[in-house]
């Protein structure tokens, strides 16, 4: 059984042939149902990583396959989130997160006339990330650490299979995240989704991920590959755990040679 | 409270002000009246000519008005056009440039070539030197799309046209309605010159036989109905701006 995502000795250059290598011979199998993240120094191509995943730039070489079939137009089934929300300023939260449902289908042509269905999904969805009720509000009447939440949910609201999050907590404060890191692994425990999380916070990666690749500086490829094995449901108090703290540790080591 | 009405008054107060300055300047260097004439005597004129002023403005407004419906429809297709697609952006822009720096004034004799002198060539002057602003403005507020926000809707599928729709248009209104304060007092300008250059009415007009007579004070008063006529159009675009993108005015700044 091939894996969900499944990048199977990638390369890809920016600019055509002769331009920069962005990755090269990079190989990453994520499971149905798993939380992968994927850490490394800057620059080592982890967009790139987003874009391949989700059928916005394909490969130069090798093979990138979802959900069983090889990659060759947008995937559709992907949510995405970026460390900027990327909310629309002239639509409320609501109407922001049904902005999704307007574009992909079954939603697109169902939307008009099933339309109180699918608001009634939106404001559960709100619910479940701790914004009951704020569906009426513009994004820039919320706090950075709300709109990045309601961003989750746009990202979440076409039911997608697979969640794309790249640094998604990175714009925000040390609270915020800890706060939003047990909203999205709350997410995924009651949704069961596929989730590739790129992130420089090894102890975001850690607390969060089942499996984390660590990628090398650029061209970006898979330096190590880590099993975190802490069993679920994690409580924050595990990052304060010796084990929590020997992974973090172990990749931390593991960076400092990637940026060598 | 006593912010806000002083803000009110404002406007009200250096108007007036203005004018008083004007007016003692006059009397206390004993300035002769078909030099510099007192808003006193601009303001007779105005009440002496009114029903020639009205005639003359309203000839005047009603061609900015043509030429400006023109230049927003066309301005607006074109910017968006622009915004599209590169390639028409990079065949265009140098043409365009190079149009609008060609002073209006050198092409009003061929539109009378063409056209004949009166409303044609005014509405087409105000039409050409007011379309630019909003060609510029409706292309880079397309160009701010975030391109993350791109990528997410990319992703699931969505063509060039839906982002246009979802995103670009609602994003470049703000820059389209900025653009439409400017365009307006542009496409006046435009008229007035193609009127003082070739026609029989219009304030331009009006202006340029006051001028052959020596009437000193109508000069002036042309000139007030022009900046009067200029404010309120340019108010009506301020409104209008206000009323459709006022999400995107939410800064304290201009108000502190």
């Amino acid at each position: 059984m091939t894996a969900f995502v499944a990048l199977d000795d990638v390369s890809h250059v920016y600019g055509g042939a002769g331009g920069t290598l962005a990755v090269d011979g990079l190989s990453i199998h994520v499971n149905r149902g798993e939380f992968a993240a994927v850490v490394g120094p800057s620059g080592c191509g982890k967009s790139t990583l987003m874009k391949l995943a989700t059928g916005l730039q394909f490969p130069f070489k090798g093979k990138v396959q979802v959900a069983g079939s090889v990659v060759s137009q947008p995937v559709k089934i992907a949510g995405m989130a970026f460390q900027a929300p990327t909310l629309l300023p002239w639509r409320t939260t609501l109407e922001n997160l049904l902005l999704p449902l307007e574009i992909v289908e079954p939603h697109r042509s169902r939307l008009r006339r099933h339309k109180a269905e699918y608001v009634a999904r939106a404001e559960a969805l709100l619910a479940s990330v701790g914004l009951g009720g704020q569906g009426e509000k513009y994004p820039w009447q919320l706090s950075g650490g709300m709109q990045q939440r309601t961003s989750l949910c746009r990202a979440l609201i076409h039911e997608p299979d697979l969640l794309m999050l790249d640094e998604p907590f990175g714009a925000l404060d040390a609270f915020t995240r800890e706060e939003l890191w047990c909203v999205i692994r709350d997410l995924q425990a009651a949704r069961k989704i596929t989730i590739v999380l790129v992130t420089h916070d090894l102890r975001e990666a850690t607390f969060l991920a089942d499996r984390i690749f660590v990628m090398s500086a650029r061209p970006g490829r898979v330096l190590a590959e880590r099993v975190v094995d802490i069993p679920r449901p994690r409580d924050l108090e595990v990052t304060f755990s010796p084990e929590f703290g020997a992974i973090v540790h172990e990749l931390r080591e593991h960076i400092v040679v990637a940026r060598r | 409270m006593k912010t806000t009405l002083a803000i009110r008054l404002a406007p009200w107060i250096a108007t007036i002000a203005l004018f008083v300055v004007w007016e003692a300047a006059c009397r206390i260097f004993n300035i002769p009246s078909f030099f510099l004439p007192p808003p006193t005597l601009v303001f007779k004129a105005v009440v002496d000519y009114w029903p020639a002023l009205y005639k003359h403005s309203l000839f005047t407004l009603s061609s900015t008005l043509v030429g400006f419906a023109m230049a927003v429809g066309f301005g607006l297709a074109l910017g968006l056009a622009v915004g599209w697609s590169r390639a028409i952006y990079a065949g265009v822009y140098p043409l365009m440039i190079g149009f609008n720096a060609i002073p209006k004034v050198a092409v009003v004799p061929i539109l009378v070539l063409w056209f004949g002198i009166g409303f044609v060539p005014a509405v087409l002057t105000a039409f050409l030197i007011s379309f630019f602003p909003i060609v510029v403005n409706v292309a880079t507020g397309l160009a701010t799309i975030e391109p993350e926000l791109e990528d997410v809707l990319k992703a699931l599928g969505a063509s060039k046209l839906d982002i246009m729709r979802k995103v670009g248009i609602p994003r470049a209104l703000p820059y389209f309605f900025g653009s439409l304060k400017v365009a307006i007092t542009l496409a006046f300008v435009g008229a007035v010159i193609s009127e003082s250059v070739a026609s029989n009415v219009g304030i331009g007009n009006l202006m340029l036989q006051a001028q052959a007579q020596f009437q000193v004070p109508l000069i002036f008063a042309g000139l007030l109905a022009l900046a009067v006529e200029g404010i309120v159009m340019y108010a009506m675009m301020a409104w209008l701006e206000a009323r459709m993108t006022g999400w995107a005015q939410r800064s304290g700044f201009a108000q502190a």
